[in-house]
Formats: structure tokens, C-alpha cells, sequence
């Protein structure tokens, strides 16, 4: 199942539905390092709060989008983990460092919006 | 099976007793040998190091009050009272640290020495010996099954009392301000309550929407390495859900602990104390605290 990508103002939006397979986690990554120079967005959300499990696989991808997507000019922030998810994630010494978080989409919009006032 | 074939031709004048009759039979004949028996019972209960943790007069004692219980059970075939007499002894045993197999031995014990006295009893009238054991066994089985499972029943109680009061003392998340939770933690923390911690810290976070945690342990004397590396881990899993938390109140200890581990320090924020670190908590969310007059 490919997860849609939405546009909003200068951030691109990416919800998970569910649990991903490997494949639709590449093509996310794929699709949203593309997407972020296409648009010239300054910002990627992604939120995770349908994910009531997350692998390792999963975490990886989620940190090298966060990489990738700062190499190509922008910022990720990474919303919506679940309480239990997030702590087996650290459990299983999944931090996902270097990589901004938020409690949702809300809260995720708000930190960029703070970030942008002060940058610009 | 040769011997049943043999109860055929002989004409055994008792053969009719009742199963009531026969127990009322072996009921006497404990009761005449009581202090004999006791004594054995007590004496088979040393040999095989059973109730350690108690001195040999209190087992005596208690050896005859359950040796009492258990013939008045076989008597009535009522087990109430037995059922509340086993709740009773475990109440009392249990703190001493005797274990269920030790109980069950004990029981076990009885029941072999008491059916040792009826083939010592009825050795020369083995049809007679066989009724008697007939009615015996069910009734014996019966007691040591009331008394194990008495005694299982109370130690699960004593644990569910117990974790019962682990559960309030566990620790409560309180907003201060909005958007910021204070986790005071008084006591020891043992592997169980830090995982409750967590999970009621992580669940605080997203019901009142929290942006910093200040998680405070003055009240912590010391920490092992597992219950350090679960602070570390909490500490981490509430970034994941976008808190920042502040650490206050470590003692020399703790310190100490965490360095021993290895904790890299750049994803620990810590205050000295619970004042300081809600003032760094204001300042991360933005408040300013302003004093408007003189304290009187």
C-alpha cells in the first residue's frame, strides 16, 4: 500500500495507514527525497500513529529519510509514536537520533512553525 | 487380584460393615495411638528436613494440633473446619518462609505414617486391612489436597496484597503548569515499578500533552544498573513522543551509577534540584516567573 503524500504550505505531510511492508517503506523514501526539492518544501512530517508496531526495518528507513531528507535541504520531525511503541523502539536501542519528534501532527506543525520565525 | 478371588469362599462375618463403620474404626484406633503416632510424624518431619525455619517445639505444637485436625476430618468428612484451620497455619507460616512443597510434605508424611499403623494394625486380617484402607485413602487424599490447596490460596493472597501496595505506591504523574508533568519517585525502585513508571509517564505525556517532564529522585537513595538503564530508556522514549525531561535530584550514587554505565550525558538533562529543574522546564516552555509585590 503506497502512503500518500500531502502537500500543506512549504511542509510535506506523509501518514502511515498501518503496518508497511519493506517495499512501500522504500518507495516512501524514494517518493519523499523527490518530492522535497520538486516542491522546494523547507519541512517533512511523518506521522506514525496508525503504526501499533515498528521493526527495526521500519525505524532504519525512518532515520535515513530524516538523513537523506537533510542532505536535500529540509527537516524531518517524525510524529504521532505511540507510548508502547515508542518504548520497545528504545528497548530494542532504537533512538532514532539526530531526528526530530512531536507528540502529533499538531504538535509537529507548531515546532516547525517556531523554527521557521526564528530562522527566517 | 488372587486375593479377591479368595474373599469369595471365605465367609467373612464383617464383610458387610459400612465405609462410615470402618472410619469410625480407624478413627479410635488413631485417637488410642495418638501420642505414639505424633511423635513418629514429628520425628519422619526432622529426619527429612521439613520446616526448617521452625524450632522443633513449634512444630511439635503445631504437628499436634494438625494431627488433631486431620482425625477429626477423617471423623465428620467435614473439611470446613480443616479448609479454615489450613488458612489459618499458612497466615502464620507463610511470613516464616515455609514453602508449599514443605507443607505438602508434611501432609504427605502424616498420611504414610498413619497408613504404616494400619498395616502394622491389621497385618494378620488383610481383607479387613484393604476395607479399611478402602475408606482411608479417599478420605486422606481429600485432606491433603484441602491443606495444599489452602495453603496455595493464602500465599497467592499474601501476593496479591503485595502488589496491591506496590500498586499504590507507585508514583503519580502531576501537571504543574500546562504542558509540563512532574514525576516525583520516592523509594526503591525495583525493575517492575520503573517499568510501571514509564508506562504511566509515556501515557501522562500524551493525555495532557506534555512538552517537558521533570522526573524527580531525591527520594531514591540508590539505583542498580537496570533500573538506571530503564531511566535512561524512559528518558529517551519520551523524546520519541516529543518531551523534552529533565533529571533532578541524583544523588552522589546515582551518579556514579550512570557513569559506571556509560550514559552519554548529551541526551540527559539534568537539574541539581526539583526547584531548578522546574525553572529550566519554564524557560524551555517559555514562562516567566515575575514576583509582583514583596512576600509579606
Amino acid at each position: 500500500m503506497e502512503v500518500p503524500i500531502l502537500k500543506q504550505g512549504a511542509v510535506l505531510i506523509a501518514t502511515f495507514q498501518a503496518a508497511l511492508s519493506d517495499a512501500d517503506l522504500n518507495l516512501l523514501r524514494m517518493g519523499l527525497v523527490q518530492q522535497v526539492v520538486k516542491f522546494r518544501s523547507r519541512a517533512v512530517i511523518v506521522d506514525v500513529t496508525a503504526m501499533d508496531v515498528m521493526d527495526s526495518f521500519a525505524s532504519r528507513t525512518l532515520r535515513e529519510i530524516a538523513h537523506m531528507i537533510r542532505l536535500r535541504g529540509a527537516e524531518t520531525v517524525i510524529v504521532g509514536i505511540q507510548p508502547e511503541v515508542a518504548f520497545a523502539m528504545v528497548q530494542l536501542g532504537l533512538t532514532l537520533e539526530g531526528v526530530a519528534t512531536a507528540l502529533d501532527l499538531e504538535e509537529g506543525l507548531a515546532y516547525l512553525n517556531e523554527k521557521f520565525k526564528t530562522t527566517n | 487380584m488372587a486375593k479377591r478371588d479368595g474373599t469369595l469362599t471365605d465367609p467373612e462375618p464383617n464383610r458387610t460393615e459400612q465405609p462410615s463403620e470402618l472410619l469410625r474404626e480407624l478413627v479410635a484406633h488413631l485417637r488410642q495411638n495418638r501420642t505414639q503416632l505424633r511423635e513418629e510424624w514429628v520425628v519422619r518431619i526432622t529426619e527429612t528436613r521439613l520446616l526448617t525455619a521452625m524450632t522443633k517445639e513449634e512444630i511439635f505444637a503445631e504437628a499436634t494440633s494438625v494431627y488433631d485436625s486431620y482425625v477429626e476430618a477423617l471423623e465428620t468428612e467435614a473439611f470446613e473446619a480443616l479448609q479454615a484451620y489450613a488458612r489459618n497455619l499458612s497466615e502464620r507460616i507463610i511470613p516464616r518462609g515455609v514453602e508449599t512443597h514443605e507443607v505438602v510434605g508434611i501432609v504427605l508424611l502424616l498420611r504414610d505414617v498413619l497408613a504404616r499403623s494400619l498395616f502394622a494394625k491389621y497385618q494378620n486380617d488383610f481383607k479387613k486391612l484393604n476395607r479399611i484402607l478402602d475408606a482411608y485413602e479417599p478420605a486422606a487424599n481429600r485432606i491433603a489436597n484441602t491443606v495444599a490447596v489452602g495453603f496455595v490460596q493464602e500465599r497467592e493472597r499474601v501476593i496479591r496484597q503485595q502488589q496491591e501496595a506496590i500498586r499504590e505506591l507507585s508514583t503519580p504523574v502531576l501537571q504543574v503548569r500546562e504542558r509540563l508533568l512532574i514525576l516525583p519517585i520516592i523509594g526503591v525502585i525495583d525493575p517492575q515499578r520503573a517499568r510501571q513508571l514509564t508506562e504511566q509517564l509515556l501515557r501522562g505525556i500524551r493525555t495532557n500533552r506534555a512538552k517537558v517532564v521533570v522526573i524527580d529522585i531525591t527520594g531514591v537513595a540508590a539505583m542498580d544498573v537496570t533500573v538506571a538503564n530503564h531511566l535512561v530508556q524512559t528518558v529517551e522514549a519520551s523524546r520519541l513522543l516529543g518531551a523534552t525531561v529533565i533529571v533532578t535530584g541524583l544523588s552522589p550514587e546515582i551518579a556514579q551509577t550512570l557513569v559506571t554505565i556509560g550514559v552519554d550525558l548529551g541526551k540527559m538533562n539534568t537539574v541539581g534540584d526539583l526547584q531548578g529543574g522546574i525553572e529550566q522546564a519554564e524557560r524551555l516552555l517559555g514562562y516567566k516567573v515575575e514576583t509582583l509585590a514583596e512576600p509579606r
